[in-house]
């Protein structure tokens, strides 16, 4: 070895119990699909086949949220609130002792850097248990009245961009605040949920307050249409967000929608630069760029573009592309063949209308779905690069010349999740957030989480807020007579 | 000529640097120490890493026999291991530059340096005629290097054009003899804005190197500083296509640690600065734990502190 180079570093698969098919988890119970259907789950590094999964049809979805309908009202809703907490503990306890187990499964299933499901995914996930355990018995401090009450029962729908860390957003306040579940994961990222039934049993949970049927969108809906759900929690594309207000509308049913996002990274002229450059590395390749809040549009303060453009390309051709389970990966691969089609078709609409693709030198994998790091300068707002969720790591970069100019751009989008901004004058950072319209501003970081910060968006990016307590009171009914 | 010398055109260019940020500056730091490295890389480290040592022993105890002793270990770290590479240089207070010298040109170590700290180190409270006696002393004692302190009163209180006329005195002094590496003391500088603005100032007054710390102020070399001065001459280097060296010094005593270092020069200045020429680590317990996991890597197994020799 005559340089560098870091020797491969592979996390053992080893410790991942991955069962060669899974069925449903309904009433505290895996259970064939009644129709007797399943699907494949992949390693979309290697195109390995995984698991098969059982496939939930409206019958399974029936017989979950009546699993679910009979836990609230016989156990759950009466069980008292500590003793709700305890269970919550419990669970955030076994994911934490468990850590090492989820974070291999999630990395085979989903693809992404095993530093990343191991630093952040699950020690998160556990982290959301945890926080919502203190709420259980705390709840008539959440800001909506005296005595505020579960909802009943919860349909959730989440994403394959942190299979876990999402399904902790959404299981977590819910039982806290006294719901019972019928839980979807993506179809593409069922295995670590399969995992959490499984803590669900170890802790002891009573049967059916949480249940998880695997499916695709057909399954999702299913379970949106249900006349028992009191409420829908949906994570992912706005299309589909869309879709379900709809078919909710004339129901009585709430919903809480988190959707897309073309989130701004605002680089000011007196930005500490080489912070910033890794605020958006880490904007727009952490998960893949596969993360809702990325950083997917850089402005830059036209007087600085030039030296921060040369350090961005520096910083991103030492980025490690490649096996995910290798610890020392920083961009793994992406999460399935469409989502690979829909990142290239719309990448190509950026050479084709005239934006400069650049990517740094990188042998892909050939076996599993990758994209290079790619950064596409000289784009302008009417680019649909500029204005369209690429979901993948590709970062539009656009300059602009003031302060104002700059906040302009930023809002000139149908979403407002996210926004960055990187300055070092901290009157321009508050005089900067309070012009912004996006639900989570970072300033001088960027993709950082927490269970008591609210997180959710403006416009198409989605109604109402998850995490904090403000994400709580999203399963809780005010009970206003009760407060008179 | 990016600085005409006065002290307002220092003050102009050190001031329009960008500010670092210390929590993204930490972040990143913390984020490279996660870095893996196994098998042949490891291997290739540790060599690498017992090259770029400066052996050092700067105690008022420090004594003939113990510099000897010293040198010998440099020469040849492993007596049981002729593969092992020497160090990079023998770092010892002025009064035994000589007998470094001598030792280590009768032992076979005629290429490794002496460097002597000078400058009324470690504090560096003198005046600068006792500091260019200090340093002429060094180099007419046969000193290969010297490691200068820099006043850090007067950095602290503005007054960087003193501290940049007293760097360019010394490198006059040692001119074509003696490589200059400069001292920051960045534990004392605290914030590090502080660390690049000083970092900027000795490689525009012409140090070859910048150095942590002294050894004898708590923090020495943390990960994020030295971040900061590797991105410094990194920097600098596009700027005027210089390359300057980086000496952490202080708090590395593992192989581990060592790693680190080395994976944070790798990935800020680049693969280019991983040689003992640009990159040096002021040491002395961490050479053994470097030899023992050295010997672990090759036989599997881990030997007791015996195996290795105390000097």
């Amino acid at each position: 070895m005559s340089s560098f180079e870091y020797a491969s570093a592979p996390e053992s698969k080893a410790i991942a119990n991955i069962a060669s098919s899974y069925g449903l988890f309904i009433g505290g119970k895996f259970v064939e699909p009644k129709k007797g259907k399943s699907f494949n789950t992949i390693n979309p590094a290697t195109e390995e086949l995984l698991s098969k999964v059982g496939y939930a049809d409206k019958l399974d979805i029936d017989a979950a949220v009546k699993s679910a309908r009979s836990a609230f009202t016989k156990v759950w809703s009466k069980l008292p609130a500590k003793e709700r907490g305890k269970y919550l503990y419990r669970i955030a306890r076994i994911l934490q002792e468990r850590a090492r187990e989820f974070a291999v499964v999630e990395t085979l299933d989903n693809g992404k850097p095993i530093r990343e499901s191991r630093d952040t995914d699950i020690p998160l996930a556990a982290a959301h248990f945890f926080y919502h355990a203190g709420w259980a018995d705390k709840l008539e401090y959440a800001g909506v009245g005296n005595k505020p009450k579960p909802l009943g029962v919860v349909g959730q729908i989440i994403p394959w961009n942190f299979p876990l860390l999402m399904l902790a957003w959404k299981i977590a306040p819910a039982l806290a605040a006294g719901n019972t579940v019928v839980l979807k994961p993506a179809e593409t990222t069922p295995l670590t949920a399969l995992l959490f039934a499984q803590v669900c049993q170890q802790a002891g949970l009573p049967d059916g307050v949480v249940n998880i049927v695997t499916g695709d969108g057909i399954t999702g809906a299913a379970l949106v249409n249900h006349p028992d759900i009191n409420k829908i929690a949906f994570t992912g594309s706005t299309e589909v967000g869309k879709a379900i207000a709809r078919s909710i509308s004339a129901t009585k049913k709430s919903a809480t929608l988190e959707l897309g996002g073309k989130a701004a990274n605002i680089v000011f002229e007196d930005a500490a630069i080489d912070e910033a450059i890794e605020g958006i590395v880490n904007g727009i390749f952490f998960n893949q760029g596969h993360v809702c809040c990325a950083g997917s549009r850089l402005l830059i303060q036209e007087n600085v573009s030039d030296e921060v453009i040369e350090k961005l390309k520096k910083r991103m051709s030492l980025i490690r592309v490649g096996d995910p389970m290798d610890k020392n990966t920083d961009l793994g691969a992406i999460n399935s063949k469409e989502q690979l089609k829909r990142i290239h078709e719309i990448s190509n609409t950026g050479d084709a209308e005239g934006a400069n693709r650049w990517s740094p030198e990188c042998k892909l994998p050939a076996k599993g779905y990758w994209y290079p790091p790619t950064i596409f300068t000289g784009v302008s707002q009417s680019h649909r690069i500029a204005r369209d969720e690429i979901f993948g790591p590709v970062l539009s970069v656009l300059t602009f010349r003031t302060p104002a100019e700059g906040i302009e751009k930023a809002n000139n989008s149908m979403y407002g999740l996210s926004a960055g901004i990187w300055s070092d004058k901290g009157a321009k950072i508050l005089w900067a957030a309070k012009q912004l319209k996006a639900g989570v501003i970072w300033a001088n970081t960027f993709n950082k989480f927490d269970p008591a910060s609210p997180f959710g968006g403006y416009k198409e990016s989605g109604w109402g807020r998850e995490g904090g307590r403000h994400g709580l009171a999203g399963y809780l009914a005010s009970d206003a007579k009760a407060s008179k | 000529m990016i600085i005409d010398g006065s002290e307002s055109s220092l003050k102009k260019f050190l001031s329009d640097l960008p500010p670092v940020d210390q929590v993204g500056a930490d972040s990143r730091a913390a984020m490279l120490a996660t870095r893996s490295i196994k098998t042949t890389s490891k291997a290739w480290a540790i060599d690498m890493a017992i090259s770029m040592v400066d052996l050092t022993t700067l105690e008022g105890a420090d004594s003939a026999g113990k510099v000897k002793a010293l040198c010998a270990k440099a020469v040849r770290p492993d007596p049981t291991d002729l593969a092992v590479p020497s160090v990079g240089a023998i770092c010892v207070y002025n009064d035994m530059v000589k007998i470094a010298r001598t030792e280590l040109n009768s032992i076979g170590g005629k290429d490794i340096a002496v460097a002597a700290v000078a400058t009324a180190f470690p504090s560096g409270r003198a005046s600068i005629a006792v500091k260019k006696l200090d340093t002429q002393d060094a180099i007419d004692a046969g000193a290969n290097e010297i490691d200068m302190v820099i006043d850090r009163g007067a950095f602290l209180s503005g007054r960087i054009g003193e501290v940049f006329e007293e760097i360019k005195i010394i490198k006059q002094l040692c001119g074509d003899q003696a490589h200059l590496k400069v001292i920051l003391e960045t534990g004392e500088l605290v914030t590090y804005d502080n660390v690049r603005k000083a970092s900027y100032l000795a490689m525009l007054a012409g140090a070859d190197f910048i150095k942590t710390s002294t050894g004898k102020v708590a923090p020495a070399a943390t990960a994020p500083v030295v971040l900061v001065m590797l991105e410094a001459v990194r920097d600098y280097f596009a700027l005027t296509g210089k390359k300057i060296g980086v000496k952490p010094a202080g708090g590395i005593r593992t192989t581990k640690d060592a790693i680190k270092q080395l994976v944070l020069v790798n990935e800020t200045a680049g693969p280019q600065w991983l040689n003992p020429a640009l990159f040096r680590i002021g040491a002395s317990a961490l050479l053994n734990d470097l030899l023992m996991q050295r010997m672990k890597l090759r036989t599997g197994h881990y030997a007791s502190a015996n195996y290795v020799t105390m000097d």
